[in-house]
């Protein structure tokens, strides 16, 4: 792979499709002046993210002219974002586009939806149902959407696919204030979890998270990118708007993987064997979700 | 009431906070098209830190502090409220809620003065909704928001009067326990004399929190945040050395004032109820 990443740390306007699809031009606009190849935003990044009652509503198909019209900008530039799909059977998922040359290559579906403590996306959205990593000119890819990123399965499943890059595209809510660092307690957190992701999977992650208030509720930035070596490359700023580029390289991902083999060694055919050994262990039913 | 080897009160990262706080104020004032802000002053630490806040989030010429004294009032209430203007760089202005409370009282006698509990209670709410009043129509005629000066702790007690000095248009300090406010009141600067005095709802002479509440702060915050952000049990914080009769007491009064939280209860007849199945976030559309 290699691939000059721009994250784009927008600020989106809850429920202001309009808006955020001019702002989404506007950004692009400008990962184009820095010669970027692949553009991410973050979560949600055309509707905003607490819409409750709203989810309905600023709902879009694939065929709708507002995707169609970022779709056509990919002609130019790769480009992932986020919105509210709107399913041909009426289901409303937290979705997430990657288009290339001018068409939808991959949509994922976030399939891990948080519904404790501030969270409620389990009210309105439908789960998705698979990670799947995908081709594009610049490398392999594959989306964790927010806490699709906690379960540390959903990343695995993408080291398995042979992923070059994990785009974590985030809107998290900021908290916790006794702390003794620079950073929120759950901003320190997203830290220390793409740092860890990225070094025992030997992958690039590159989260976009978003700023801005909703209802008081902080989003706090510092988007960041960690090699495969577990290190911060390349940050944004917390609280503000920011645009960040960096080039991937495939140099990169073979000077970790040649130093420690994980990926070769990760015996995937064993933890295979012993889930299915899990899954039906009945000493073991009530711990094992079927969905 | 309690050993020496409990849980302490929360602490803050005070730079953390200023930058959270001091953000959300601006965005959530300007967002809809305002500019401006008028806070009460109590003279305490609580309208204090707030002014901090706001200065700094929309420039002090945006700010405007009133202090509303009573007559009865603590004559060093409304020094430190223009004290703690001076330090901030606001426009001061005092309304003099006398005339107003007196009124009301001339008509309901057994408010002229508060020698019962159940009057100083009464006399106590009627002076905040009408600080509240004056505080409102101040901000139509500035074109400004009301900023809340309510903390979490006295929020999670009960420990103000509803649609008076807990009514505002956004709060900044409403997450924030009793000793971080302190925290963040002394690294932004308010002034000693307002941070070390002893918080007082000035109801009537000589009162203070501590002493109407029965406990220190100290106390009930280390209590509150063991119950609220860690949920431990009863058993849990007996555990702790907190004790029960401590625990019970403050557990039923956070529980008993939750209606103090929360808008009044709609009746439901249709498929949606405003707040309950009409859900929207009041930011919907900025």
């Amino acid at each position: 792979m290699n691939c000059r990443i721009a994250i784009c740390q927008i600020n989106p306007k809850l429920g202001l499709v309009a808006d955020n699809l001019q702002s989404h031009h506007q950004w692009l606009d400008r990962c184009l002046e820095q010669k970027a190849d692949f553009a991410l935003f973050p979560e949600l990044s055309l509707t905003g993210y607490i819409l409750r009652d709203l989810t309905s509503d600023v709902a879009l198909t694939l065929d709708s002219p507002q995707i169609g019209e970022i779709v056509a900008r990919s002609k130019d530039i790769s480009i992932a974002f986020g919105f509210v799909e709107h399913s041909p059977d009426h289901r409303f998922y937290n979705s997430f586009v990657f288009a290339e040359d001018g068409v939808i290559k991959h949509v994922h579906r976030k399939v891990h939806l948080p519904d404790y403590g501030i969270f409620e996306e389990g009210r309105y959205f439908a789960a998705g149902n698979n990670f799947t990593t995908f081709e594009s000119k610049h490398g392999r890819f594959g989306f964790l959407i927010c806490e699709d990123a906690w379960h540390l399965s959903s990343a695995w499943l993408h080291f398995l696919q042979g992923a070059d890059a994990l785009l974590v595209p985030v809107a998290s809510p900021s908290r916790g204030i006794k702390t003794d660092g620079a950073h929120l307690a759950s901003q320190k957190s997203w830290h220390e979890l793409c740092a860890a992701q990225s070094k025992f999977l030997q992958t690039w992650v590159v989260r976009c998270n978003r700023v801005g208030y909703e209802d008081g509720v902080l989003f706090d930035g510092e988007s960041a990118i960690n090699s495969p070596a577990g290190e911060v490359v390349a940050a944004a700023h917390h609280s503000e708007e920011d645009l960040v580029v960096y080039e991937l390289t495939s140099s990169a991902l073979k000077r970790a993987r040649v130093e420690t083999p994980l990926r070769r060694n990760a015996h995937a055919n064993l933890v295979r064997r012993q889930l299915a050994i899990i899954a039906n262990d009945p000493d073991l039913s009530g711990l094992i979700d079927d969905e | 009431m309690m050993s020496s080897n409990i849980p302490q009160p929360p602490t803050c990262n005070v730079e953390l906070a200023e930058r959270v706080l001091i953000g959300f104020l601006k965005s959530e004032t300007q967002r809809i098209g305002m500019t401006k802000a008028v806070l009460g002053m109590s003279g305490g630490i609580d309208s204090a830190l707030v002014l901090e806040l706001a200065v700094r989030a929309l420039g002090p010429e945006n700010v405007l502090a009133i202090a509303l004294p009573y007559r009865e009032s603590d004559p060093l209430s409304l020094e430190l409220a223009q004290k703690g203007a001076d330090n901030a760089g606001c426009k001061f202005s005092v309304i003099d809620i006398s005339p107003l409370a007196d009124a009301y009282f001339e008509q309901h006698p057994e408010l002229s003065n508060g020698e019962t509990e159940a009057a100083r209670l009464r006399r106590g709410n009627v002076f905040s909704r009408l600080r509240m009043t004056a505080l409102y129509d101040q901000s139509a005629a500035a074109n400004g928001l009301v900023f809340g000066t309510s903390n979490k702790t006295e929020l999670l007690l009960g420990y103000g009067t509803q649609h008076g000095d807990m009514a505002s248009a956004i709060n900044p300090i409403g997450d924030l326990y009793k000793s971080q406010v302190v925290a963040l009141s002394r690294h932004l600067g308010v002034p000693s004399a307002i941070v070390d005095r002893p918080p007082s709802a000035d109801l009537w002479q000589g009162q203070t929190d501590e002493e109407e509440l029965g406990f220190s702060y100290d106390a009930i915050d280390a209590l509150l945040h063991a119950m609220v952000e860690q949920r431990l049990n009863r058993d849990e914080l007996v555990a702790l050395n907190f004790a029960p009769e401590f625990i019970d007491l403050i557990n039923t009064r956070v529980q008993r004032n939750q209606y103090k939280r929360r808008p009044p209860l709609i009746a439901k007849v249709t498929g949606r109820t405003i707040n309950l199945d009409y859900r929207y976030a009041r930011d919907w559309g900025t």
